[in-house]
């Protein structure tokens, strides 16, 4: 059954690939033997589901109407370099560097599509093994769950919709998107989209969809507005706040996490140094001092030592 | 996918493949092409009755059927048409056009050039899927995002590779203090627990039993010229998560308030209960008090140790000893 039907498609999509112009219904019927034993209701159930399937494998099937005068007759044909992959020429280090990028994805759906497109350069002659390069690559993951649909919904745009549950909230909401973009901000993966019941773009943290993410419709459902620069949308609410200076005093052997991003280490008197860091995001910054406890002080500036204290005291209040 | 549908979809890349080969041995076409060499022998002789339209003897692609059953080789001809592959669907060059930028801006300035070049010839043949590459970026973990530290995977893994005993430099933040330890390594783990950490699995001499470290948190590295001699181990289970914890080790409740919530999200908690006003109750593991003390300090005011009281108590002392270090100044 399989068989027959690959047999069946694939001399289609050659009997369109090597016409120079367009064929008609009629002639592909004839020259693909496969079709010959149909009835005619039944043939064109089936070449319209075969033209489906071949579109979806990414085939481009034009159509167009054989006469230029007369319209009212139409053809199909598939353009070869609509078809194949374009003349690379891809120098022996720039092809081994491409394997290597490809290596980048320890995500499953990128890392398929990515040995996909790789496989494909292959099949064009490239030799893209890595192995003369003295590179390692970075690997990424994407942990969350809802990458892979969101991922696979935004590169067709189809419409999406799927629980999410905010960081204040117990509760988690339905939300119905059009993907725009999923971007990364300091290490963490946003979906920035089109909310359609809020009828305006949001963002939305991946690691907070909660459950299944449903597809909602066929793709190119929708366009995403020109211009659009998702990162920029991301940011604003991802706010990367700008660094500040800091002198903090630690005590000796400790604090190694801050230690390592030091501008200067310094010895001071009975086992403390002084250590001079860039830090950013205040919050953030009292968050990580907070967590070395009396091995970590404060000497500057004076609102991150304030806003130390001041949660500390907090603490101590809530204890008591 | 249709059984036919991927059917067609390895006939359209190995056709092209083998033609630009010569001819291809079977088990690597079957391995890159994610298929068993049986399956392939099945792909193939669908190719047997397919060609330009008409079918005629000399119109059929020829397909050398003996040559793969008997000696394993593929070998295709008479199939120009399907000289190149199809061309890269948007998620396919998108996935390429991503994965690029994200090495370039990790590598050494002298390779940059390299990826630089590589891209343009790479986005050029892939207009539709450089624009989706537009729309997505992807985190790269901080430990990965520098060379630096990728080298300490890289070298581990030929630690590994060559069974080497290795010396480390090792930081162990719940404590904040570093140790040097001589460790067999078994394997370096990958993007593994809730934040995707690299690890690397190994019997460590000094505590004498299996250990994981951190990638991130070796400071320093060599490979000694040791063999490795690790004991026998089973290879270490990690689809349950890389944190198992054993069932009897101590517990801890913690109350989270609105603004400590992500707790729950990235640390695995064993239990939780969502409370009246919004927070969360918390049952987590404590093998390590000082982690527990760490974290609670570093949530301060939002996250109360509810039991043990021993744990509860190291919390409020560490916060009055922070606190008198503040007074007067």
């Amino acid at each position: 059954m399989t068989t027959a039907k690959s047999e069946r498609l694939l001399n289609l999509l050659i009997a369109m690939l090597v016409q120079r112009h367009y064929v008609t219904k009629e002639t592909l019927r004839r020259v693909v033997p496969q079709y010959h034993d149909d009835s005619d209701e039944a043939f064109e159930r089936k070449f319209e589901r075969d033209k489906d399937e071949l579109r979806s494998l990414g085939v481009p099937i034009e159509v167009g109407a054989l006469d230029a005068f007369f319209d009212d007759e139409l053809g199909y044909r598939i353009r070869p370099e609509a078809y194949a992959l374009p003349e690379v020429a891809l120098d022996a280090d720039e092809a081994a560097v491409v394997g290597l990028a490809a290596r980048v994805w320890q995500n499953a759906g990128l890392a398929s599509a990515a040995s996909d497109a790789l496989l494909k350069l292959r099949a064009a002659g490239a030799q893209v093994d890595p192995g003369g390069l003295d590179v390692v690559s970075p690997r990424v993951s994407a942990p969350e769950p809802a990458f892979d649909p969101v991922w696979a919904a935004l590169s067709s745009r189809t419409r999406i919709a799927f629980d999410y549950r905010r960081s204040d909230a117990s509760e988690a909401e339905a939300r119905r998107v059009e993907p725009w973009g999923v971007v990364s901000v300091r290490s963490r993966s946003y979906l920035v989209g089109f909310d359609r019941d809020r009828e305006d773009h949001r963002v939305f943290r991946l690691s907070r969809v909660v459950g299944e993410v449903r597809t909602e419709g066929g793709p190119a459902a929708y366009e995403v507005p020109a211009g659009t620069d998702v990162r920029a949308l991301a940011s604003r609410v991802v706010r990367d706040t700008d660094p500040f200076a800091a002198v903090l005093r630690v005590r000796r052997g400790r604090g190694h996490g801050l230690r390592t991003r030091a501008q200067a280490v310094a010895p001071l008197e009975q086992g403390w140094d002084r250590v001079e860091i860039e830090l950013r995001d205040l919050e953030a910054a009292v968050d990580e001092v907070l967590s070395y406890g009396s091995d970590v002080i404060v000497e500057s500036p004076a609102i991150l030592r304030d806003r130390l204290v001041a949660r500390l005291e907090a603490l101590v209040e809530a204890a008591s | 996918m249709s059984g036919s549908s991927a059917q067609l979809r390895r006939l359209l890349t190995l056709v092209p493949w083998v033609q630009a080969e010569r001819e291809l041995p079977l088990a690597v076409a079957a391995e890159r092409l994610d298929t068993t060499p049986k399956q392939l022998m099945k792909d193939l002789n669908v190719l047997w009755m397919c060609g330009l339209p008409g079918l005629f003897g000399g119109d059929l692609i020829e397909v050398d059927l003996e040559a793969a059953e008997d000696q394993g080789v593929l070998r295709v001809s008479n199939a120009d048409y399907l000289a190149r592959p199809q061309r890269f669907g948007a998620m396919e060059a998108a996935a390429l056009v991503v994965a690029l930028r994200t090495l370039r801006d990790a590598v050494e300035p002298e390779v940059r050039a390299l990826v630089d070049r590589t891209l343009v010839k790479l986005e050029s043949v892939a207009e539709e899927g450089a624009e989706l590459a537009d729309r997505l970026d992807v985190a790269v973990p901080e430990a990965d995002a520098d060379p630096r530290a990728r080298q300490v995977r890289a070298r581990l893994e030929e630690a590994v590779a060559q069974q080497r005993r290795v010396r480390l430099s090792y930081w162990t933040p719940s404590r904040d203090e570093t140790t040097e330890r001589d460790v067999d390594p078994l394997e370096v783990l990958t993007g593994e627990g809730a934040e995707g950490k690299d690890y690397l699995d190994g019997w460590c001499h000094l505590a004498e039993g299996r250990r994981l470290f951190r990638l991130d948190r070796i400071v320093a590295l060599e490979v000694l010229d040791v063999a490795a001699e690790p004991p026998q181990l089973e290879p270490l289970d990690v689809s349950a998560g890389i944190f198992q914890g054993s069932p009897d080790a101590a517990q801890a409740v913690l109350r989270l308030e609105r603004g400590a919530r992500w707790v729950a999200e990235y640390y695995p908690v064993m239990d939780a209960e969502e409370l009246d006003d919004g927070g969360l109750r918390v049952t987590l593991q404590a093998s390590d008090p000082q982690w527990l003390v760490r974290l609670v300090l570093r949530l301060a005011p939002h996250a109360r140790i509810e039991s043990p009281a021993a744990l509860a108590a190291a919390v409020a002392n560490e916060a009055h000893a922070t606190l008198a270090a503040y007074d007067g100044t």
